[in-house]
This record gives C-alpha cells, sequence and structure tokens, in this order.
C-alpha cells in the first residue's frame, strides 16, 4: 500500500506596520519616492548616528499581540543581528531574539473538517512576535555593470509572528494567514499587502508519514508573494520532500527560494553555511519596559475584532453565516452595517446592499473597503425609499453608483433629478394605451398565448416612463388592459 | 600679551574684558602649534581658516554681549572619532581617510553654542583601540614631556595638545580610560563623566556601553567648565540621560572636611610603580589634611575587570564596525572583484592591526557556542563590580586612586606586547563598567619627569563631589608651586 504523508508547516510572517516614520528615526515611510530621500544619518549607517525607538511600533506590535493572544512581555530589548550585505547600511539588523515583545498567543481559523465538509475551529499557535526594522533595496544596474542602494525602506518598522507547526494544509495556511490579515487591518497596524510586501511570509514544511510523532527535516521556502504562490509552493515542497523519502533520499534543512512563473523551488542556502549572526543586546537602545499603565492604554484602544463581531452578528442579527463572513472581511465594511442598522435600516436589506452593490463596484474600481465614501444615513434613506416605493430598484441601483462616488443625499438626488416613481394612475394608463397601440404584433403574439411578449411591453412602457415606472405596477396594468381587449 | 599660559577660564575672561581677542587666541595656538606639531603630531586635521573665520564670529557676539559663558573664543581641539560637519572625521584609520561628516556631535554642538572655537581634529588610537596613540594610522603622537615616550591613548592627541599649548582645551572619549590615562601621561586634567551624562551622537562608536566624551583641560576648573557645555540630556542618544545641577563650576572649592575617601588595597598592589605609588599617597595625605577622612579598604574583582572589559568591549566593537564596508562612505579596495571580495579587501586594508584583533576577538565571544561562556559571563562581571562599587560607595564619598600602573612607556613597547597594554587600564576600566565618573589630575612626577596622575572616582552624578576635592588637591598643588617653584 501507498504510505500517507503528513505535512506540517509552520509559518514566519512579516507585517510592516503603518507607522508614519521608522522605526529608529523621523524619515518617513511613505512608499515611492526618489532613491534615498526619505533617509537620515540614522537609517544610511552613518558613523556616530544612534537609533531612538519610535514608541508607536511598540504600540502597534502590543496590539497584535493582545489580538493574537499573547502574552506581553513587561520588559523587551533589541538584539543586533549581525551580517554583511549592501541593503542593511549598518551590517546588522536591529531586532528581538532573547527578549522578544510577544509569546505564546494563538489564532482561531476555520477549516473544513471532515466529509461532510462541515467548519470546524482549530487553533494555531504563535511562538511570538518580535520588532525589526527592514532593510533598502538593491536595485541592479545592469546598463552600468553596478548595484545601486536605495534606502528609503531602511529602518521601517517590521514585526515578524512567528507560528508554531501547527498547519497541515495550504487551506489551513491561508485561512491562517487571511484572518491575521483581517486582525491587523482591523488594528490599523497594517494594510498587509502580499503583492507591495507589506506583508510577506516564509513558508516552513516538512512532510512525516501519517500517525509518526517526530517532525521530519524543513525546509524554508522565501518569496511568496500572493496566496495562490503560496499554495503552489506548499503543493509544491510537499511532493518534493516526498519523492525525495519515497527514493530513500534525505530531505535537506535549507533555505529555498519560490519561483512562481516556473512553479519550482530553488535552493538559496542550506544549514551548513547558514550565517552565525552573533546576536547581542544593542547597547545603543535601553530596555523597553511596559508598564500596566501603557498596556491598559493600548488594551483600550483595541476594536472590536473580527471573531468577536462574528459572534455577536450571529446574536443580533438576522442574516446568513454567509453574510456575516463577507460583512466582518473589513472593519470599515462592518462598521457601516452596524451603523446603518442603528439607524433603522433592516439588517437584511443593510447586508444585501454592502454584499452585492458595494462589492461589485469596489471589485470594478479596484479600490478596498477601506475606502468606501457614501455614508450610513444616506443609505438608510436610500433603502427606505425603495421599501417604500419612492423610487424603484433599478433607479436605485443608479442613485446608489452616484452615492458611491460622491455620497450624495439620495431624496435630495431624487427630487432633483426627478427620479421618482410616477404614482400617477392616470398618465401611467395613458403610456401604457400608447405602448399597446403602437407595438400590434407583441399584443398580438401575447394575446396567442406567448407570455413572455409581456415582458417587451413592460420594457417598452419603462423607456417611456423613462424609468420611473414601477415595474410590478406596469405589468399589472398591461395585464388588465390587454385582456379587457380595450387596445386604445 | 602673552597668553599662552592661560587657562581657558582665564582666556575666556581676557577676551571678555576686552584684553585679548579671539583672533588673537587662534593666532596664538596657531603659533604654538607651528613650533610643536612637528615634534608631536598631536593632530590629524588642522583648521586654522575655518578657526579665524568663526572666530571672527564670535568676537562680534563677544562684544556685543551675546556670548558671555567662560568658554566664549577659546579655541578648543577635539579628539578625531567625533563627528564634526565639514570636517573630516578620520577615527585615525585609513578607512575613514577622507570621511567628512556630515553632522557634528551633540558635544562640539553645545560647545560651540558657548563660544569656543575649533581648531582641529587630533590624533588617537585607530578606532580608540589602543594606549599609546601609536595604532594611528597618521603615525603616533609623542609625550609633551619626552618625545621618546608615548603621551597615552585612546585620546593621547588631546591630552598632548592640551600639555603643549596647542589648544586650551580638548575634548576627547573615553571606553576603558582613554582620557583618564593619557591626561595622567600628559599632565594635564582629564574626566570621564558618568555614563549617559554627556550625549555620544556623534561620537563614532567603539564600545557604546562604555563609551563617553569627557574633557581634557589644563585645570580643574576649565575641568568642570567644559563638562558644565557639553554636559546635557539628548533625545538623539537614548542612552543620554536628564540629569539636573549640570552646573559643576559651582561646585568647586577648597572645603574636604568630613568627605570620606577610600583608597582601594587592590589599588595600590603588585604591579604599581613605587614612584606613583608614592605620590598617590602624598595627595591623599594632602586631602586628610584638608580635612578628609581616608581609610583603605578592599575593593575586589579588581582582576576581572580586565577580561571583562576587553570581551564586551571588543564584542560591542566588532558589532560597531561593521558599517565600515566600502559601501557607503570611507576606503574602498581598489580592483575588488564581488561583493565579498570588496567587503575583506577593503577591512583588510583599511583597518590597522590591533583594530582586526579586537574585531577578532569580539566576533569569537558574541558566536554561538560561546556567547554564554565569553559575553554572558563578562555582563555578569560588570553587574558584580558595579555592585562591588555600590557598596564601597555605601561607605565613601570618593574613592582614590592611581590612574595608571607606571607613567609613560617608551614608544614602540606596548605595541610588541599587547596583554602587557591591556593591564596597563587595570585601574581605569572598572570605572567604564560601573557608568562611574572619574577624573585624572596630576599629582608629581617620576624621576624620569615624566608626570603622574592621581584618579578620584566618584559614585554615578557624583561628578560635583569629584570636582570639588580635585579642585581643593590641585589648589594646594598650585600654592605649594609658587611657594617652592614649578618642578619642571
Amino acid at each position: 500500500m501507498e504510505k500517507q504523508y503528513e505535512t506540517v508547516i509552520g509559518l514566519e510572517v512579516h507585517v510592516e506596520l503603518a507607522t508614519k516614520t521608522k522605526i529608529f528615526c523621523a524619515c518617513s515611510t511613505a512608499f515611492g519616492g526618489e532613491p534615498n530621500t526619505h533617509t537620515c544619518p540614522v537609517c544610511t549607517g552613518m558613523p556616530g548616528a544612534l537609533p531612538v525607538l519610535n514608541r508607536q511600533v511598540v504600540e502597534y506590535a502590543a496590539a497584535v499581540g493582545m489580538a493574537l493572544n499573547c502574552r506581553i512581555a513587561q520588559e523587551c530589548r533589541f538584539d543586533r543581528k549581525n551580517y554583511f550585505y549592501p541593503d542593511n547600511p549598518q551590517n546588522y539588523q536591529i531586532s528581538q531574539l532573547y527578549l522578544p515583545i510577544c509569546r505564546d498567543g494563538y489564532v482561531e481559523i476555520q477549516v473544513q473538517g471532515d466529509e461532510r465538509m462541515k467548519t470546524i475551529t482549530k487553533k494555531i499557535r504563535i511562538h511570538e512576535i518580535h520588532m525589526e526594522e527592514d532593510a533598502g533595496k538593491l536595485i541592479h544596474d545592469e546598463w552600468g555593470d553596478c548595484s545601486l542602494v536605495d534606502y528609503n525602506r531602511s529602518g521601517v518598522p517590521l514585526i515578524e509572528i512567528v507560528s508554531e507547526p501547527d498547519m497541515r494544509s495550504a487551506q489551513e495556511v491561508i485561512a491562517y494567514l487571511e484572518e491575521l490579515r483581517l486582525i491587523i487591518r482591523y488594528l490599523g497596524a497594517s494594510d498587509c499587502r502580499l503583492q507591495e510586501g507589506s506583508m510577506r511570509a516564509d513558508v516552513n514544511l516538512s512532510v512525516r508519514e501519517a500517525g509518526q510523532e517526530a517532525f521530519g527535516t524543513r525546509t524554508e521556502m522565501k518569496n511568496l508573494n500572493s496566496f495562490s504562490a503560496i499554495s503552489h509552493a506548499i503543493a509544491g515542497e510537499r511532493q518534493r520532500q516526498i519523492d525525495l523519502l519515497e527514493a530513500g533520499e534525505q530531505v535537506v534543512q535549507e533555505t529555498r527560494r519560490w519561483d512562481d512563473e516556473k512553479k519550482e523551488s530553488f535552493p538559496m542556502r542550506s544549514k551548513e553555511d547558514a550565517q552565525d549572526y552573533r546576536y547581542f543586546p544593542d547597547p545603543d537602545l535601553a530596555m523597553v519596559s511596559m508598564d500596566q499603565e501603557w498596556l491598559e492604554k493600548i488594551r483600550e484602544g483595541q476594536p472590536e475584532l473580527p471573531s468577536q463581531k462574528r459572534k455577536r452578528y450571529r446574536k443580533e442579527f438576522d442574516i446568513p453565516v454567509y453574510d456575516i463572513q463577507i460583512l466582518t472581511g473589513s472593519r470599515r465594511m462592518a462598521e457601516i452595517f452596524e451603523e446603518t442598522v442603528a439607524l433603522g435600516a433592516q439588517p437584511k436589506k443593510v447586508s444585501n446592499w454592502l454584499m452585492v452593490e458595494t462589492m461589485r463596484i469596489l471589485k470594478e474600481k479596484e479600490m478596498e473597503p477601506e475606502h468606501i465614501g457614501f455614508s450610513p444615513a444616506h443609505l438608510t434613506k436610500l433603502i427606505k425609499m425603495t421599501e417604500e416605493r419612492v423610487i424603484n430598484s433599478s433607479v436605485a441601483k443608479e442613485v446608489f453608483e452616484t452615492m458611491f462616488e460622491s455620497d450624495i443625499d439620495p431624496e435630495q438626488y431624487v427630487e432633483e433629478k426627478g427620479l421618482k416613481t410616477v404614482n400617477d394612475e392616470g398618465a401611467l394608463r395613458k403610456t401604457v394605451g400608447e405602448i399597446i397601440a403602437a407595438n400590434p404584433k407583441s399584443v398580438e403574439d401575447y394575446r396567442g398565448g406567448k407570455e413572455k411578449a409581456i415582458g417587451f411591453l413592460v420594457g417598452q412602457t419603462m423607456k417611456a416612463m423613462r424609468g420611473k415606472a414601477d415595474p410590478a405596477a406596469v405589468n399589472s396594468l398591461l395585464k388588465e388592459l390587454l385582456q379587457s381587449g380595450n387596445n386604445g | 600679551m602673552d597668553i599662552s599660559g592661560y587657562t581657558a577660564i582665564e582666556l575666556g575672561k581676557a577676551m571678555k574684558e576686552g584684553k585679548a581677542t579671539v583672533q588673537e587666541a587662534v593666532e596664538a595656538v596657531f603659533a604654538q602649534i607651528e613650533k610643536t606639531e612637528g615634534l608631536y603630531n598631536c593632530f590629524v586635521t588642522l583648521e586654522k581658516e575655518k578657526a579665524l573665520i568663526r572666530g571672527a564670529r564670535v568676537q562680534k557676539k563677544i562684544e556685543s554681549g551675546e556670548l558671555s559663558g567662560p568658554l566664549a573664543g577659546v579655541p578648543f581641539a577635539v579628539k578625531d572619532n567625533i563627528c564634526t560637519r565639514g570636517i573630516r572625521t578620520t577615527c585615525s584609520s585609513k578607512m575613514l581617510e577622507n570621511f567628512v561628516p556630515v553632522f557634528s556631535a551633540d558635544a562640539v554642538l553645545r560647545l560651540e553654542s558657548a563660544g569656543a572655537v575649533i581648531i582641529g581634529k587630533t590624533n588617537m588610537d585607530e578606532f580608540a583601540m589602543g594606549s599609546t596613540t601609536e595604532t594611528s594610522y597618521f603615525g603616533p603622537t609623542r609625550n609633551p614631556w619626552s618625545l621618546e615616550h608615548v603621551p597615552g591613548g585612546s585620546s593621547g592627541g588631546s591630552a598632548a595638545a592640551v600639555a603643549l599649548g596647542e589648544c586650551f582645551a580638548a575634548l576627547g572619549s573615553d571606553t576603558g580610560g582613554s582620557i583618564r590615562q593619557p591626561a595622567s601621561y600628559c599632565g594635564v586634567v582629564g574626566m570621564k563623566p558618568t555614563y549617559g551624562t554627556v550625549s555620544r551622537w556623534g561620537l563614532i562608536a567603539y564600545g557604546s556601553s562604555l563609551d563617553q566624551i569627557g574633557p581634557l583641560t589644563k585645570d580643574v576648573a576649565d575641568c568642570a567648565a567644559v563638562l558644565e557645555a557639553i554636559a546635557g540630556h539628548d533625545p538623539k542618544d537614548s542612552t543620554s540621560m536628564e540629569r539636573e545641577n549640570t552646573d559643576f563650576s559651582s561646585a568647586l572649592g577648597e572645603d574636604v572636611r568630613g568627605m570620606r575617601i577610600g583608597i582601594p588595597r587592590d589599588y595600590l598592589g603588585e604591579g604599581l610603580d613605587p614612584a606613583v605609588r608614592k605620590a598617590v599617597l602624598e595627595a591623599a595625605r594632602v586631602l586628610e589634611k584638608k580635612g578628609a577622612v581616608l581609610e583603605e579598604f578592599d575593593l575586589s574583582l579588581v582582576e576581572y575587570a580586565i577580561p571583562a572589559y576587553y570581551t564586551i568591549a571588543a564584542a560591542e566593537a566588532s558589532s560597531n564596525l561593521e558599517r565600515f564596508d566600502g559601501v557607503k562612505y570611507g576606503y574602498r579596495a581598489k580592483e575588488a572583484g564581488e561583493l565579498h571580495q570588496m567587503y575583506k579587501q577593503t577591512r583588510t586594508q583599511g583597518f590597522g592591526a590591533e583594530v582586526k584583533r579586537r574585531i577578532m576577538l569580539g566576533s569569537f565571544v558574541l558566536s554561538s557556542g560561546y556567547y554564554d561562556a565569553y559575553y554572558l559571563k563578562a555582563l555578569k562581571v560588570k553587574k558584580l563590580i558595579k555592585k562591588a562599587f555600590d557598596s564601597a560607595f555605601a561607605k565613601y564619598d570618593l574613592i582614590l586612586g592611581p590612574v595608571a600602573p607606571t607613567t609613560a612607556p617608551k614608544l614602540g613597547e606596548s605595541l610588541s606586547d599587547p596583554i602587557k597594554m591591556y593591564l596597563g587600564d587595570i585601574y581605569t576600566i572598572a570605572v567604564n563598567l560601573a557608568g562611574l565618573p572619574a577624573i585624572s589630575l596630576p599629582c608629581g612626577h617620576d624621576h624620569k619627569g615624566l608626570p603622574i596622575g592621581l584618579q578620584i572616582i566618584g559614585n554615578c552624578f557624583q561628578e560635583k563631589t569629584l570636582l570639588r576635592a580635585a579642585y581643593a588637591y590641585e589648589q594646594t598643588l598650585k600654592q605649594e608651586e609658587q611657594t617652592y617653584g614649578k618642578t619642571i
């Protein structure tokens, strides 16, 4: 019988924090900018320059730690990680090894359980979170046969979230990353974009025979810039390791680089030539003391987290689980939902507007929910106007699009543009009569039993009314007039 | 008027009274430099023109009353590991032979805003590693009292320049005795303040947790004035402290009645030159006569200070000096091929033997498998030494002893035996490990006519007590000199 293998995965996730300034100097963290314009003696490693810790970095790191159920260290410290590379101006990176800020946390993810495809909750343990500085960027100038360094990113604050080897599939890895990303975005600590590198995941993977307790030898995979790359890399590396074992060979502990074009990984460095980073406490930086008062302040500033929101929504609102998942998928979306409901709109109706129209426009415009500009008050009004049949649903969609663009007041807008549904029975009757008269072929078809022909007549009537009629009213009026045989 | 014999304060006073001008003062030191510099080699860089231009500006401000402090218009020298904007700062190394900083050290800015005028940068042991100023890439400095002898180090250029009258005061840096020991060898006053008193911003780091900038001056009053000018909290240095009562000059007085002074027996034992021992004990008796209470005691742990110091300082240095790699500034090896060749050749060619020795030593003690045995153990020793001093200061206001076991050795003697050179730091380095303030001041000469230094050590932040005792002793010595004539 063929052997069964289990995949064991642990993740190291780097997240770029959303501070305005760098971790050890006052330079801007803004993206872009001409090379070496967001730099100073500190982040270019000039002799005599000294680092000064940005407290906001500590607050974000602690906030993430709290959200991931970690123990926050009362005292933490920075260490120097020594290695030579030109993107690292001091040739040491200021990081945390001995006393990281957070330890022993966990994240709950939803994964599909057994054959019955029931979702179950699984805990992924967090080993630690530590703070560190990002490096600069090397640009290889092929024309000039030289390499250039841009230190704009040097000193941008990062946290590294190290999980325990608790994941068993790509599906779990992605669920974990999505939950991390969601939590960190809720906290406002980072925008967590994989493509742009503000969230980077290194995958530590090993395989073992099913039932075996000891871990296999693991490899570390780098350069994973999307969820699809991560999935492919996990599948590829799992297979590569299984093939080696099946062939009676050994997995070598090494760091590998994933090439998403070739769908293949290549060794970068093995454990044997792993560098000795000679970590030691950075004497330029004092111990960071997290007193209770400070921690309390950070705790008070924590928003309601996605998992808490989901639980509460299930209790408070009569909407499907699927809706809850989408609505809590961004803090802004959830806020709009809650505020709109609070203003009196029916939850399912609000959810529909957000899940269908809002998501559609966001996707079309390649925007994030964070950038939604319409106000809950206006959405409430719009929902009320459709409920009261002041406007019909297609007009409502049109108004919503304008509202999305520039947050107009729908009542005022409908008034000004004259978009109200015409409820004047006489006017409607007159138009319907005209349509019947102008389309004898369709009338004949309908009377001949082609029920569908009425759709065309409704459309023509709506067009003549410039969309402002209530389609249901038009439909019943048409039927009434056609059946009565009154054609004019 | 001959101003060359003036102290910095006397000169400042004369200028304020209109009896001398800044230009005259600058011309006077350059006249002296003309005479002596060729023999003694105190400076790496001289900036006469800049000094005259700046001097003219300061002169106007003195005349307008805008500058009225004791150091206004006083020409001073800066050790070449302290950054001076626009003036090359070499650390006496080939590595930084042409390095011109883009910013000035906080201590330099403070002295300049007090009106002092930089005349040049003084020679030193390369990257402050050495006790003789012989490891300088720019050749050794010679002892003002005897051309065959070293001036001490690493701040040998600053000490010799003050002794020769090539400047009125100078800045040095002290990691293990680098201010006090050359002050002692050259017969001037030198002080290492409490760690954190003077900002390290702009000091090119050697052993960051031990380095302090401090004054080298003609007498104790000058020392207090310079310290007062350079001390102060600097938000750019995380190890800088907020201190009150930094009006050090106000502490100068002759009353030492009731002051409890301890003399460690460990500082009078084996290896101490009898002439030094005699001079130090005589100095102690002078203070006793003035009312101080003297007592010998066992400080203990002294023998562990040297290995602990050379472990910690070398470890920090190995990391601090990584930034000198040929990428961003400083020396780069010619015709180096790929990156690692460039690193290797640049550092092989750019650093001298003593620097390489300490980088290797430091890299070794931090390397995996040795970190606990060496580096962590050294940190434990450091803590114990601090404790030993704490219990001594529970009994005594001050501790008194020699600065160095001998007077200045001959040129060439120390380099051949680095261990012997390291042992010469035995009385000074414990002070750095414990972060304490200590002063070195002249207390006589040996039979060769070479100066002997007296070291007075204070508890943290007790510079005022220290200065008072030093001043009291110095006044007695000055009176004796007036009575019996100068001994030199």
